[in-house]
């Protein structure tokens, strides 16, 4: 990291033409990962014009708009859909794409997986809070099994995806997960994701307080955050561990880093042979 | 120039190369996938790019990222691809983004009687989005006219900054037919407008003297935000109601005020007609039939055939409509172009013709109802 105060980073990176404060509450843990992302940027050094960041609907969704990119907040779900036409069409662009658990993988859990697989350069800043925040706290494709939601007063008898391991299983290049109380682990994570060539994925596991949290009574955005804390244990951790042991765990670390060809790279070869034959 | 046998995907593919087209996005469906082929061989000869995606949400979003990209970008599909591209072309309305959608109609509902063709996504192209807004749609009759609409239809879109949705009948798609292939380089093309001022002072939804605030792509220098919300003139989410006002007038007005330029139509035979029919795509070409018929037995018919059918181009039909005691409106479907022919001129003047089981209006359908026999 740079030698700055972090006051400053955010104000090179924060739009000063947008009404604040923000719209997250006291205490999200949503902001923690938009400062990540903004000081993992910084650390590349890259031009602010050649940043993009895509969003879908809910509470992740608004992050875009706080931050001196180029910037779309677009429909419910479909904001890899939208960030693959940009990234084709400027392929020397950044493009960040953020989103919560419901906007990732259940609206949008079809473009999720075949991002991967097409393993287009993107990456795909995944914050699970385990819930629809925005809308009240409904049961989400993460929510844990035997949680109270609001769709689910009498308990929740889904199990949760896997984001991680599903997003790996997909065949994205580079995937890992962390926490929004493992800010630095986070950084470093985002900043790998952006510099890989390929479909990055990062999950960072959050919660939301006042909505799952209350409904629950898991406690406070505190509570929650310690429970980040105690709850975790590195990938490295986790395989000493027994699967009863692991229950409830988040295991933190990089599920996947590997060489793919890249989308956009195998087209522009397409290109190249269809010009050629054509001439 | 060049004479050749084409077939109405292709001609709406190979316009949209020559309009300078150099995104694709789509999803399989029958009776558009030629397109789809098409684009997927000639786009990447002229450094295009192709993509087929999951589905047409996806296709539909694409487009809209390629063209905030820089790109002219269309996508094709059919019925029940266009019910759900209808998610993203809102967004594409609320955000002003250029770009076309073709919809090369079959029956419907549903997956309907695959792939007979149908008209009835005329009420859909102009309303299957959420919400008010403008739009504009075309509809060819003949693969000539698909080639000449598809142009007009990425024109369309750069000039006023909005989706166009070019409506071909199945039948038009999949036919082929003798045209003259215009050279590329002779034919039009609107590009995107560009801006005077530097990024401090630009405003992606400005209150522009023209109503068409310019769109600069995104990677040149403008940093700037845009949203299916409500928004103000930089593009931020807002809640005041004046705002919300002026958006909506000033999208309605850019369209409006150049009605002029929008609305396409023919007129054939309608000097002295006392009979007119109004009719657009793969009916129009079986009313052009009857009304050669009609006048052949002494009958003062007319037609006027509709390239644009949104807006509607209400004074034309009512210019068109004076002096007429008839007015028959033949349709593959069960009457929605009647609505709005039926509201211009009133109820009583107009005789519908309509199927919509998947077979062809048959100009003998028409002649009945211009001769007051239905």
């Amino acid at each position: 990291m740079k030698a700055q105060p972090e006051s400053r980073v955010h104000e090179r990176y924060l739009r000063h033409s947008k009404r604040f404060p923000n719209i997250w509450c006291a205490g999200c843990g949503i902001g923690i990962v938009l400062g990540a992302i903004i000081r993992a940027v910084d650390e590349m050094g890259l031009d602010k014009n050649d940043v993009a960041m895509v969003s879908g609907i809910g509470c992740t969704g608004r992050m875009p708009v706080y931050v001196d990119f180029n910037t779309m907040h677009t429909t419910h779900g479909r904001a890899l859909a939208f960030a693959t036409g940009l990234k084709l069409v400027r392929p020397g662009m950044k493009v960040i794409v953020a989103m919560g658990d419901g906007d990732a993988l259940a609206i949008g859990g079809n473009h999720f997986i075949h991002s991967a697989r097409r393993n287009i350069e993107l990456t795909a800043v995944v914050v699970n809070n385990l819930t629809y925040g925005m809308t009240g706290g409904q049961y989400s494709p993460t929510t844990p099994q035997s949680a109270l939601a609001a769709t689910a007063p009498y308990g929740h008898i889904e199990q949760p995806f896997r984001i991680a391991e599903l997003a790996a299983a997909a065949g994205a290049a580079f995937v890992a997960r962390s926490t929004v109380y493992h800010v630095g682990e986070l950084q470093e994570y985002l900043g790998q994701a952006l510099r890989k060539e390929g479909f990055s994925v990062v999950e960072a596991i959050s919660y939301c307080h006042t909505t799952l949290g209350r409904l629950n009574r898991w406690g406070k955005a505190p509570d929650l955050m310690r429970r980040l804390k105690e709850d975790s244990v590195t990938l490295k951790q986790a395989e000493k561990q027994t699967s009863e042991e692991l229950a409830g765990k988040i295991v933190r670390g990089i599920f996947a880093d590997q060489d793919l060809p890249e989308y956009g790279h195998l087209y522009r070869q397409i290109v190249e042979r269809a010009k050629a034959e054509a001439a | 120039m060049s004479a050749v046998l084409m077939q109405g995907d292709r001609a709406c593919a190979e316009g949209a190369i020559a309009a300078g087209c150099r995104f694709f996005a789509g999803y399989p469906i029958t009776p558009a996938t030629e397109i789809a082929e098409v684009m997927a061989r000639r786009l990447p000869q002229v450094e295009g790019i192709f993509i087929q995606m999951e589905d047409e949400i996806a296709s539909m979003a694409a487009v809209i990222g390629a063209s905030v990209g820089g790109a002219k970008a269309m996508t094709a599909t059919s019925g029940p691809g266009f019910s759900l591209m209808q998610e993203n072309i809102g967004y594409a309305a609320m955000a002003e983004i250029p770009c076309v959608i073709v919809d090369v109609q079959r029956l419907g509902p549903s997956t309907g009687r695959p792939t007979s063709p149908g008209q009835g996504d005329v009420m859909q192209a102009r309303w299957g989005t959420h919400g008010d807004h403008p739009i504009i749609v075309l509809c060819p009759s003949s693969v000539r006219e698909t080639f000449d609409l598809t142009v007009t239809a990425f024109n369309f879109a750069e000039r006023y900054r909005t989706p166009v949705i070019l409506l071909v009948d199945e039948v038009i798609g999949h036919m082929r037919e003798g045209m003259e292939l215009p050279d590329y380089e002779t034919v039009e093309r609107v590009e995107r407008a560009q801006t005077l001022v530097p990024p401090e002072w630009y405003k992606p939804f400005e209150n522009f003297p023209s109503d068409v605030p310019p769109l600069i792509p995104f990677g040149e220098g403008y940093r700037y935000h845009i949203t299916g919300l409500h928004h103000d003139e930089l593009g931020y989410p807002t809640d005041r109601l004046d705002e919300v006002n002026a958006w909506l007038e000033r999208v309605f007005r850019k369209i409006t005020r150049s009605l002029s330029d929008i609305l396409l139509y023919d007129e054939y035979e309608l000097e002295e007609a006392d009979t007119l029919v109004v009719a657009y795509g793969v009916a129009a070409r079986s009313a052009c039939h009857a009304v050669k018929m009609a006048r052949q037995r002494g009958r003062r018919a007319g037609l006027l055939q509709l390239k644009t059918l949104w807006p509607f181009p209400e004074e034309i039909v009512t210019r068109a409509a004076e002096r007429i005691h008839r007015v028959v409106v033949p349709e593959m479907n069960l009457g929605q172009i009647a609505l709005e022919v039926e509201r211009v001129v009133g109820r009583r003047k107009v005789r519908r013709v309509n199927r919509a089981d998947g077979g062809i209006l048959r100009p003998g359908e028409i002649l009945a109802a211009i001769e007051g026999m239905v």
